[in-house]
Formats: structure tokens, sequence, C-alpha cells
């Protein structure tokens, strides 16, 4: 009983000090903010590995995302004989929900958790302390441009998913089910609303990118400098940026349509 | 030999310095100096926080108690920026070597170069260049750091580390893992920078043979005190039981073979927790 | 430097790529080009009832959207429902005794409002009012109608 008690305890405290930790990590970071835009060249680095390299994967989950909805859309819709909607449902599902927060999962998976690994690994072979010594800043060096390419790519990364699956729902629509395409389009833009449905999926993509890339880093500088220690914070990264996202969603859906 | 009648001789001094790690003590009231232009080595077994030493001179950490002053200068009361700019005249090399892992031998032996100076492209080239001659490096220029053995990895760490022409290096278990031949390169690299480039250098290691053969000085460490110091001559000739042991390599003496642990015997008999 | 420049194009195709992803579903997917504020003129209508109509419901005119619905309020005086719409610009020759009236689209669809022209010379102008409107069509209450005569008529045919 006492045990648990000091189970409980020291979980609390061991959490009120990783909070306290993050916040102070963050801080730091966007102190240096700044800094990055005076040096593109650093940034361009992090743009090309946490962006590019996650474009093939957004991009191609977007598509198939897409074309699924479209055919279970179509079957129940065709139910009703509102066949005509389909566009309407695929693209309000892809901008509200799916576009950001797939995509945001995709991220964690990919870039997130390759980010930890890489600043975990920098740390256990001393590479993150070397910087230091050589009078070099890993914050401003290290930390910040990673932290801004990952806020930069994860909107551009969730409006590829939905663009691209708008259109794999589009093919599916008119290619294999035969709708047609005027009242695709048509509907979609009688209905989606550019003001609550793009800006805020856009928005909620952008705190999804803060977030995970915050994570990420976090965990990776503070993770055990072990291979053990840095596999675990990977691990941690992925799970965390995960409850987070499907958590951050629930309260942002709840204030931006909330009042619909 | 007596440093503290020359104050001003001694770039780095060490005064009461105690530091632990949670429950552990780590040093307990040792003060050292480091004479300027002189190798010194600090030994001890594993474990006895040389790298924390070298860590806590840096500022990398700080300490409960005492003072370091490296250059007349108190490193725990330095503002940040006073700090980084006291690192810039310190080099260190790592026991991993430290080097960036993105980037290629020539780009890391560029980068302090290039993060503190305002050089031309040509003429940070040109020192790079200067500086892995000065290792033997020069033709690995292009490979990236996973081509590298360990030893040429050390190298090239050490090329870097000399990148910004600083007073003092620190070297922290400069022989770990080495075949005889790459020992002998960095012990040779280590005296002769020493003496051309005017350095003060401190070696953290455990490896008696070839730090006593450059060692100008020698300080051995253990659980927190200062054991023994002297010349490696003094040394060798120690009336310590604990400093010849560690010399001679003698697997039982003041440190013993095992662990403290209870009656063998009981150990045997008794039915034990199944684990 | 050949790998950095490469890094560099597939950096801006990827951001081009983002971006057009972007300004696709503004304007192809959401109503950003359909509807713009400033070519357009203000009407308002009052009506008993507007059902479902809501804030950007569709104005239409012989089944073509005109434009769209803007404010819906309701005005504590003359106990009416008050709808504000613009107007697209394009279509600025509706006559001033233009019938407004609340239809559904299909069975189960959305609400939208019909303008039906009239025969005047004068057109509507921005702040224009209509005059003749004709509610929503309540399904409850079109359905308690027809019960109600149709009991009417089953007690007349008894008598």
């Amino acid at each position: 009983m006492i045990n648990s008690l000091q189970h409980l305890g020291a979980y609390t405290r061991n959490s009120f000090s990783k909070v306290g930790r993050g916040t102070g990590f963050l801080l730091q970071t966007l102190s240096y903010l700044f800094s990055v835009i005076a040096r593109p060249r650093l940034l361009m680095a992090q743009l090309y590995s946490v962006g590019v390299l996650s474009f093939l994967i957004i991009t191609i989950s977007g598509l198939f995302v897409g074309m699924v909805l479209a055919l279970q859309g179509y079957y129940t819709l065709s139910a009703f004989g509102a066949e005509a909607s389909l566009g309407v449902m695929v693209a309000a599902s892809l901008v509200r929900e799916l576009g950001p927060v797939v995509s945001a999962l995709l991220f964690a998976g990919r870039a997130g958790s390759a980010l930890t690994a890489e600043i975990g690994l920098m740390k256990a072979t001393e590479q993150l302390s070397g910087m230091e010594m050589m009078a070099i800043d890993p914050f401003k060096r290290i930390i910040a441009p990673r932290f801004l390419a990952g806020c930069i790519s994860m909107p551009l990364l969730a409006a590829l998913f939905s663009a691209i699956g708008t259109l794999g729902g589009y093919l599916v629509g008119s290619g294999l089910l035969g709708l047609d395409d005027g009242a695709y389009w048509s509907q979609m833009q009688a209905k989606i609303d550019f003001q609550d449905d793009i800006i805020n999926g856009v928005i909620k993509s952008a705190v999804f990118g803060f977030v995970i890339t915050w994570i990420a880093l976090f965990e990776g500088y503070d993770s055990i400098p072990t291979s053990e220690g840095v596999s675990r914070s990977t691990t941690r990264t992925v799970v965390n940026s995960a409850f987070s996202i499907l958590g951050l969603d629930f309260i942002l859906t709840a204030l931006m349509f909330g009042d619909h | 030999m007596d440093n503290n009648s020359l104050p001003s001789n001694n770039l780095v001094s060490i005064r009461n310095l105690s530091f632990s790690r949670g429950e552990k003590i780590i040093f307990n009231d040792i003060s050292l100096d480091l004479a300027r232009g002189k190798i010194t080595a600090i030994m001890g077994p594993s474990g006895t926080g040389k790298t924390t030493l070298l860590k806590l001179i840096g500022g990398q950490l700080c300490p409960d108690q005492g003072t370091i002053s490296v250059d007349n200068q108190n490193v725990h009361s330095l503002r940040r920026a006073d700090l980084y700019a006291l690192r810039k005249r310190i080099g260190m090399l790592f026991q991993s070597g430290a080097l960036l892992t993105d980037m290629s031998v020539f780009d890391n032996v560029a980068l302090p170069l290039r993060e503190h100076t305002q050089l031309p492209e040509a003429l940070i080239r040109t020192l790079v260049l200067m500086k892995l001659q000065a290792v033997g490096l020069r033709g690995a220029k292009e490979m990236m750091p996973n081509e590298l053995s360990g030893g040429m990895g050390r190298r090239i760490a050490l090329a870097r580390a000399i990148a910004l022409d600083p007073m003092m290096i620190m070297y922290d278990e400069p022989f770990t893992g080495q075949d005889p031949i790459s020992m002998g390169v960095l012990a040779h690299l280590i005296k002769s920078l020493n003496n051309t480039l005017g350095l003060t250098s401190i070696i953290v290691s455990h490896d008696v043979h070839e730090t006593s053969l450059i060692a100008d000085y020698m300080y051995l460490i253990a659980d927190g005190k200062i054991i023994d110091q002297g010349t490696p001559t003094e040394m060798h000739q120690s009336s310590s039981a604990w400093t010849t042991q560690f010399l001679t390599g003698a697997a039982d003496g003041p440190v013993h073979f095992h662990y403290p642990a209870k009656n063998y015997l009981d150990d045997l008999l008794s039915s034990g927790k199944r684990y | 430097m050949q790998p950095s420049r490469n890094q560099d194009t597939l950096v801006g195709l990827f951001v081009a790529a983002g971006i057009a992803g972007l300004f696709f579903l503004s304007l192809k997917v959401s109503n950003l080009s359909a509807f713009s504020q400033d070519e357009s003129y203000t009407i308002t209508a009052r009506f008993e009832n507007t059902g479902g109509l809501k804030v950007r419901s569709a104005v239409s005119a012989a089944g073509v959207k005109v434009g769209q619905v803007s404010d819906i309020y309701f005005d504590s005086k003359t106990y009416q429902a008050v709808v504000t719409m613009h107007i697209n610009q394009q279509y600025n020759t509706l006559p001033d005794d233009t019938t407004a009236s609340i239809f559904t689209s299909g069975l189960l669809g959305e609400q939208y409002v019909n303008l039906e022209p009239g025969g005047s010379d004068s057109y509507l102008t921005d702040n224009g009012k209509i005059d003749i409107t004709q509610p929503a069509i309540i399904l409850e209450k079109a359905i308690g109608q027809f019960l109600f005569k149709a009991a009417e008529e089953k007690g007349e045919a008894k008598e």
C-alpha cells in the first residue's frame, strides 16, 4: 500500500519535472528561431529530411484514404439516393479531420521518430556535448532548424494529403462508380467553406506539427544516452505524439465546429 | 616540482572541488593544478569520474562546492557569452570522437572555423588542410565519419579540436580501444602538438603505459580523492601500495578482486531467491 | 556542392507542391472561388418561418445559384425572420416584385432560398427588400394538415 503510494508519488514528481524540462526546452528552442531564419542553409537541409522524405508516404496514403472514402461513402449515400453528395462527404472528412489527423500520425511515425533517434544518437555519441565544447550552441545549430522545419512541413503535408485524397475520391467516383463529375465538384464547392473548413484544417495541422516536433526533439534531447534509452525515447515519441494529436484534435474540433 | 609556488604558471587550478551525482559522491574536496605548457595526466580506475572532471573544467557541469579557474577566470561564475568565449580557446577530444555524422571529415574540421570566424572559404580550406595534414589524414578529407576507423576518427576529432588554435586541449580517454599502432600515433601526436603549438594538455586515461610515456605530471584519482601525484618517474617509484597496484595492473591489492559480498560459503548454502 | 543543390530542388518542389495543394483546396474544393464579397449586393426578405435555412445556404433563381444567405435574425417587433442575402453583381436585373420562397432540395436535402422574378420594370438594388415571401414548408405541419383534411373529408362523407 505504502509502496504503491510511493510509486504514484514518484511518478507524479517525474511527470511534473518532465513537463517543466519540456517547457524550458521549448522556450529555449523558440528563442533561437530568428537565428535560423538568418541561416536558411541549415533550414533547407532539415526541410529536406523532415518534409521531402515524408512526401511519399503522405501522398500515397492520402490517395488511398480518398479512394476508400469514396467507395465506402458511395454505398451508404446511394441507399438514400444522395450519391451526388459524395464529393462533399469525401472533401469534408478529409479537410476537417482525416487530412490533419492521419497525416499528423504518419508524420509522427516517419519524421518524429527519425528526429528523436537522430538527436538521441547525437547525445549518445557525445556530438551535442562536443558542440557545446566547441562553443557551438546545439539549440541554435541542431534543435531550432529542425523545429522550424517540422512546423513548416506539417501544414503543407496535410494540405497535400487532403488535396490528393479529394482527387482520389474523384477518380473512384467518376471512374469506377460512374458518377457525374460536375456534381462531385459543384456540391463540394457549395458545402465546403474556405474559412470554416480549409483554414481550420490548416490551423489544426499547424498545431499538430508544432506539438509533434516539440515532443520528438525533446524526447531525443532528454533521452538516456544509451542504445536502449534512445530506442525507448523513439517509441515514446510516436506514442505520446499519437495521444497528443488525438486529444488536441478533439479539443480543436470542439472549439472550431462546436457551435454548428 | 611545487606548483603552488608559481600560481601564474598554472593554466587550470581546481580548489576544494566536490561533486556528486544523486547519492554517489564523485569528487570529495579535491584540489589540483595543471601547469601551462605541460601535459598533465589524470588517471584512475574506470568510473572514478575522470570524464566528469573534464566536463566540470569545460563548464558543462557545475560543482557542488569549490572553484575551477581556467586562465584566471572562474569558469562557473562566467556569463554565458564569456563561457562560450572561453570554450573557443579550449579544445576537447571526446572518447568517441564526437564527429558530426551527417557531414564529411572536411566539413567537421571546418565547422568551428565557419561558426566562429568570418574567414573566406578559400582561407578556411587552407586552414582545414593544414590541420588535417598535422594529423596525417589530409587524404581522408572527403570521407564520412562512419567510414573512418576508430583511430582515424580520433585523429580527425583532434584536427577539429586544434582548428581554432586553442590554448589547451582536454583528451578524454584518447587511447581506449585503439590498436598498438593507433595508440602510438596518438601518443606521438599529443606530444608533438603540445610542443609545437605551445599547448597545455590534460589527458584523462587509464592506459598507464602510453600515458606515462608522454605525461609531464600525473594525478591518480580514486574514490573521489587524489591518491597520489608526481612525475611518471616518481610515480613508478611510489611507495603507495595503491599506486603500485594501479601502475602494474596487479589483480589483487588495496583494490580487491571481489566486489563486496557476503560470505561465499553462506551464499552458496542459502536457498536464495528465484529471479 | 551537387548533392546540396539537388536537395534544394527537392525542397523547392516539396514546398511548391504543398502550396499548390493549399490552393487546390481553397479554389477547387471550397467556396472561395464561387463567392467573393465585393462583387455582390445585399437584399433582405422577411419570412414567417425559415425552417432549416442557415447562413451560407444557397440563393438560386430558376435552379441556378445566384448568391448566398449572409445573415438570419429574428425581428422581435414583427415576429418575423429577417434573411439577408448577398446576390452576385452579375445578376443585378431581378425585378423588385420578385418572390422569395424557402424550398428544400429533394426530400431530405438542404434548404435554400428560391427567387421567382415578377414582371416589374424596376430592379432590386443594394439593400433592397423583397416584399412577397413564402415561408418554408414544415414537413410535420404539412403532414398534420393533410391528415386533418383527410379526417374532415371522411367525416363529411359519413354525414
